[in-house]
């Protein structure tokens, strides 16, 4: 095995644990620390299929951001869904025989790749043009966007400007998964590709991409608007009954 | 007290075109009265600064952490996104940049990240991490009581990330290292000890309600009666005590009474249980808030009521809502030993506690009030949502019943009403400027600057329909308008409550 093989196949692999692991943890986290009082944002739902119904929204449509702000909601937006669709279409590296809708979405993960640059772009410029985010951001945040952006233009630079032999990529990621390690092609854009993803990796779950999960478990918007109906007591809280 | 000059902001014409250019620090120096050692220790917390504050704030933090959901997730979850940053009336009165409410809480967060997190840890700068510094500290002073926890930032976040749960918890660690603030941990104070905020002893309470008992025989000639501690009574009346007291609430207050006297409810106030707000929201402080709201249960146990209802007032509502069945089992669906006794006496036909105008308007809604509209025709009228109604609780058995409710009854029981711009009321409404413990004189210039956005929707629907009349339900927007109104060249007693519509055209019986 050539040590650039080793160091990227451990490299992936320690990546993938991290990042599993750190999210893992800090959902355990988030689940077991208590929600003492009911504080959903009203006009909220007052059932629990109106609560996931929300949420859904809020994943999908990005309802909230869209009322706030449009500029931020279509950049966000854009690049959001740019990147899951290029996401799916990667699925085609990770399966054999590749799935038969992860075939159709191909064109569009390709043209998605341009939407999630320029969305990045454009979030980028709102952080530089306009004043008042320009102040509340922190160089991680700028670092955090320069990284997806050089992530999606070698990605990018692959499929349009030097291709990089996908059959070998392909059968080195079959073989991670397979635990049966194959040569890594020593294509340099491809090398800088998995380096930076897998570094984003690495720092997602110390970074704010934990915003990810964390929506999930925002009590302003996952609380059913019950609070005359049903008690509801955290376990401290109860403590203090006794 | 004097108050210092300061320029009052300029209204534009609706809809808001300016976001304002920043000022670093334009407000940093407005600071309200820090508590003194006998009224922290009233509610329990140490004053003056502790020595090893660090470590109490530090350890504090990490209490809250592992207390609260809603602060875990919060401190790790924003992006910085922006969407916010226009959407705090103060940030928009003020220009000053730490009122954008991600970068009220990035004075929490940065403390967050250095302390809790590996990133801050080990890369502070990068990542925006900071000490707790004195320097922090006072910065944190001067913020987070900058915020009037109104929670309109919340609506429009994409996690729904709520700057009220991070003041709130900001405050708590304050008052724990002793940095308490004067005007809300005094009330807080008097409140435990009296009963009410505004420090009315029962027999003074007795004799306030005897003279409006006068008044209102003297203005219409029909007996309506103010009950205090009567036993048996069917309603148990939570009000804010600015009811008992100031001009325009107890206008409200008169209106409940004929509300009551003309519907054959018997009905009683307590002087036990004589106020509804509850400033231990205002500080964040669980146990303060339990402790004021324990006051009620006693109340109901002790009187034998049915139901319980609540009187014009924003935060007490949220409260009695949102936190009463959780704090002290008022309400249903408990099934716990310290729930039953109190379920078991309640009228279950009715929502427990229950709001007064979702009262009002069901007895409308019945036919048994009837109302001379006209009388309110020297009044056109637009209604001002106050925030901890509109996004904090609800009314009415639909979301969003709460924006219904009051409106129908306005429009019951009064010809003339237009609302304000769509994006500023609902759950969009702007702050009254003056809620969550910025209702003190020495935070004047913050006051006065925060009511602009709502000044400026004021100002349209007084230049197009001629709205002479802005009605509320929360006793702190009515004290609040009261003071600010003239410093945007409104007459002051434009602002009035719900129920002082109500008062003005319901048809009085001589009866039951």
């Amino acid at each position: 095995m050539s040590s650039l093989t080793f160091i990227y196949a451990f490299l992936m692999y320690a990546a993938t644990v991290i990042m599993v692991t750190g999210v893992a943890f800090k959902i355990y986290t988030y689940s077991r620390t208590p929600a003492p009082l009911k504080i959903p944002t009203t006009p909220a739902p007052t059932t629990q299929s109106g609560v996931v119904f929300r949420i859904v929204r809020e994943v999908v449509l990005f309802e909230s951001l869209f009322k706030a702000n449009k500029w931020i909601w279509i950049f966000g937006w854009l690049f959001h869904f740019g990147l899951l669709l290029v996401l799916l279409r990667h699925l085609r590296y990770f399966t054999e025989p590749v799935w038969s809708w992860v075939v159709l979405i191909q064109p569009f993960g390709m043209y998605a790749g341009f939407a999630m640059v320029a969305g990045l772009g454009g979030l980028w410029a709102r952080r530089i043009l306009v004043d008042r985010i320009r102040y509340i951001s922190t160089p991680s945040d700028h670092l955090m966007l320069l990284l997806l952006i050089l992530i999606g233009i070698s990605g990018l630079t692959m499929k349009f400007v030097a291709h990089t032999d996908i059959v070998a990529v392909k059968q080195f990621i079959l073989g991670l998964m397979y635990f049966d390690i194959q040569p890594m092609p020593a294509d340099p854009i491809l090398l800088i590709h998995l380096g930076l993803v897998s570094f984003l990796m690495i720092i997602f779950p110390i970074s704010k991409l934990l915003h990810a999960p964390g929506l999930f478990f925002s009590p302003s918007r996952n609380q059913v608007d019950n609070s005359r109906d049903k008690r509801h007591l955290a376990p401290w809280a109860a403590e203090l009954e006794k | 007290m004097a108050v210092a000059e300061f320029e009052v902001p300029k209204v534009q014409p609706y809809p808001l075109v300016d976001i304002p250019k920043i000022k670093p620090d334009a407000t940093v120096h407005l600071k309200s009265f820090p508590a003194s050692e006998k009224i922290q220790e009233g509610i329990g917390f140490p004053g003056p600064l502790v020595d090893n504050w660090h470590k109490v704030a530090i350890d504090k933090m990490g209490d809250l952490l592992n207390r609260y959901r809603s602060l875990a997730v919060y401190m790790d979850a924003c992006v910085h996104c922006g969407a916010c940053t226009d959407k705090c009336h103060y940030f928009l009165g003020t220009a000053d940049p730490k009122n954008m409410p991600v970068a009220r809480q990035e004075l929490m967060r940065k403390v967050y990240r250095r302390y809790f997190t590996f990133a801050g840890k080990y890369f502070p700068k990068l990542v925006g991490a900071a000490d707790l510094t004195e320097d922090v500290l006072n910065d944190w002073y001067s913020y987070f009581y900058q915020c009037s926890e109104c929670r309109r930032c919340s609506v429009y976040c994409p996690y729904g990330i709520d700057t009220a749960e991070v003041t709130m918890a900001a405050r708590e660690i304050m008052d724990a290292v002793g940095m308490g603030q004067k005007y809300t941990n005094e009330i807080l104070g008097k409140l435990h000890r009296i009963g009410n905020n505004l420090g009315l002893p029962g027999p003074a309470l007795l004799d306030t309600l005897e003279g409006l008992e006068e008044d209102i025989l003297e203005d219409t000639g029909v007996a309506v009666k103010m009950p205090i501690d009567v036993k048996g009574a069917e309603v148990l009346l939570i009000t804010p005590s600015a009811d008992f007291f100031s001009e325009p609430h107890v206008e409200s207050l008169i209106g409940y009474a004929k509300v009551f006297h003309e519907a054959g409810i018997s009905w009683t106030l307590s002087s036990l249980a004589s106020e509804a707000g509850n400033f231990g929201l205002f500080i964040g402080s669980y146990e303060n808030m339990r402790r004021a709201a324990m006051r009620i249960r006693e109340a109901a146990l002790e009187l034998g009521v049915k139901r319980i209802v609540v009187g014009e007032c924003g935060h007490a509502w949220r409260v009695a809502y949102s936190f009463w069945n959780t704090l002290t089992g008022v309400g249903h669906g408990g099934e716990d030993e310290f729930t039953r006794a109190l379920q078991a006496q309640l009228d279950p036909r009715y929502p427990a506690p229950q709001h007064i105008c979702e009262m009002t308007l069901d007895l409308i809604n019945q036919g048994v009030l009837k109302f001379d509209k006209e009388k309110n025709d020297h009044r056109t009228i637009t209604f001002h949502d106050s925030c901890n109604v509109a996004r904090g609780s609800r009314m009415g058995n639909m979301p969003g019943g709460q924006f219904v409710i009051p409106r129908e009854i306005i429009k019951a029981v009064a010809n003339n009403f237009h609302d304000m711009a769509d994006e500023t009321i609902g759950e969009g409404t702007f702050c009254c400027g003056g809620g969550g413990g910025i209702l003190t004189d020495d935070l004047m210039e913050v006051r006065v600057k925060g009511a602009m956005p709502r000044m400026q929707a004021l100002q349209c629907v007084v230049d197009e329909h001629q709205v002479n009349f802005m009605a509320a339900i929360c006793a702190i927007c009515k004290a609040q308008f009261s003071k600010v109104l003239p410093y945007y060249k409104f007459d002051m007693s434009m602002i009035g409550g719900v129920h002082q519509l109500v008062s003005t055209s319901i048809r009085l019986s001589e009866k039951k």
